[in-house]
């Protein structure tokens, strides 16, 4: 078959995550980078789903009720006046 | 990293009560995390200077990013080698357990800001409903607090958390009477293309199965793509992923971990760990598309 089109676009976004894992067998991701290289489409999905980690990253903080965040701070108070430091 | 082992966290083991402190419940702890409670490293790391236990831990982090990319299996194999049980735990790690033992709140609040929602998320897959998570969750923090002493740095602190929060979300899911394996906790969550059949162009068509509608670039400064309304669209995305795939995406994307450490904190395989962060990733990625097209419009 002719250089990078021995994978469709239909199959290539199925294993995205086995090509970002770098989980791919030589073979695939030859077949993997070959299409990258010639296809737009595919090579947008792609850096897509880097993108897409890349912001999913970012929502460690700032989702915390302030509720559940005292409750959680007096726990550590009451631990805190139970023990004896670095005893 | 005692928790790459299949079976670290499997078994429950009970906690030791301390001078029976009305909050210290009986909780389980992941194996691997529970040391005698007077291993050699603790006296140890105590005693000599911060330099020193810097340039002591250097080769084992060193280790641990070259087998990143490694088999599960290889790699435990290595990280066993370089990391024999009761050495130090890393040093960002050990800064962090000392403070909290020295009761510094701020370190606690951040440590408790940077983790908990993700807690919650991996917790009310295993229980009747969002308060018993909370309570869950609570109850982990508290095992952390008291298990101090017992951290030996053989999982990051933030995995060795973890493995204790999988532990009482699962007793506590037995106690009420919801608990099952996670490999065989939801049904398959769906199966099929991860992308709209319809993107594509269809058999008979001179190209079939390449692109028909392809996505189109974002093309966003950096601080449009990190906007507050982008995070609030993708959290909630995130908040209604199948159980699974959200435990996966929050622990491996959310938080940071390493794929053979999620396999062992969950008791899954690696391939199926992949498939459900796939999964979770091209239905967030889609989200952001959506929210990308109709900012343009």
């Amino acid at each position: 078959m002719t250089r990078g089109l021995e994978i469709d676009c239909d199959e290539l976004v199925e294993v995205v995550t086995d090509y970002l894992e770098g989980t791919l067998d030589a073979d695939t991701r030859r077949r993997f980078t070959e299409h990258l290289e010639l296809c737009d489409g595919c090579d947008t999905y792609v850096e897509q789903m880097r993108e897409t980690v890349r912001v999913t990253g970012t929502l460690a903080e700032g989702d915390l009720r302030p509720d559940m965040r005292d409750k959680l701070l007096a726990a550590f108070r009451g631990w805190k006046a139970g023990t004896t430091p670095s005893a | 990293m005692g928790l790459t082992d299949p079976d670290a966290n499997a078994g429950p083991t009970s906690a030791t009560r301390r001078r029976g402190r009305p909050w210290t419940r009986r909780v389980t702890y992941p194996r691997g995390a529970v040391g005698d409670g007077n291993t050699p490293h603790r006296t140890g790391t105590r005693a000599i200077g911060v330099a020193t236990r810097l340039a002591r831990l250097t080769p084992m982090s060193a280790g641990r990013r070259q087998a990143e990319h490694r088999s599960a299996r290889f790699r435990f194999v290595e990280v066993r080698q370089s990391t024999p049980a009761g050495s130090a735990p890393d040093a960002a790690d050990a800064r962090l357990v000392q403070a909290l033992r020295d009761g510094d709140e701020s370190t606690f609040t951040e440590l408790v800001e940077r983790l908990t929602p993700t807690m919650l998320a991996v917790a009310v897959g295993y229980v009747p409903s969002r308060t018993v998570a909370e309570e869950v969750v609570q109850e982990t923090w508290l095992a952390v607090l008291t298990g101090l002493d017992r951290f030996e740095g053989r999982s990051s602190l933030r995995t060795w958390v973890f493995g204790i929060l999988l532990n009482v979300a699962r007793s506590r899911g037995v106690r009420e009477r919801r608990s099952v394996p996670f490999s065989s906790a939801f049904p398959e969550d769906e199966t099929g293309p991860t992308v709209d059949p319809g993107r594509f162009r269809p058999r008979g068509d001179e190209w079939p199965g390449h692109w028909a509608t392809p996505p189109r670039q974002w093309d966003l400064p950096e601080a449009a793509l990190l906007s507050r309304e982008v995070r609030t669209r993708l959290r909630a995305a995130l908040d209604v992923l199948p159980p699974r795939q959200r435990t996966v995406v929050h622990l491996r994307d959310v938080q940071g971990l390493d794929a053979d450490e999620v396999c062992a904190l969950l008791g899954i395989e690696p391939g199926n760990q992949r498939v459900l962060l796939h999964r979770g990733r091209a239905r967030l990625r889609q989200v952001l598309e959506d929210y990308m097209d109709e900012a343009r419009a």
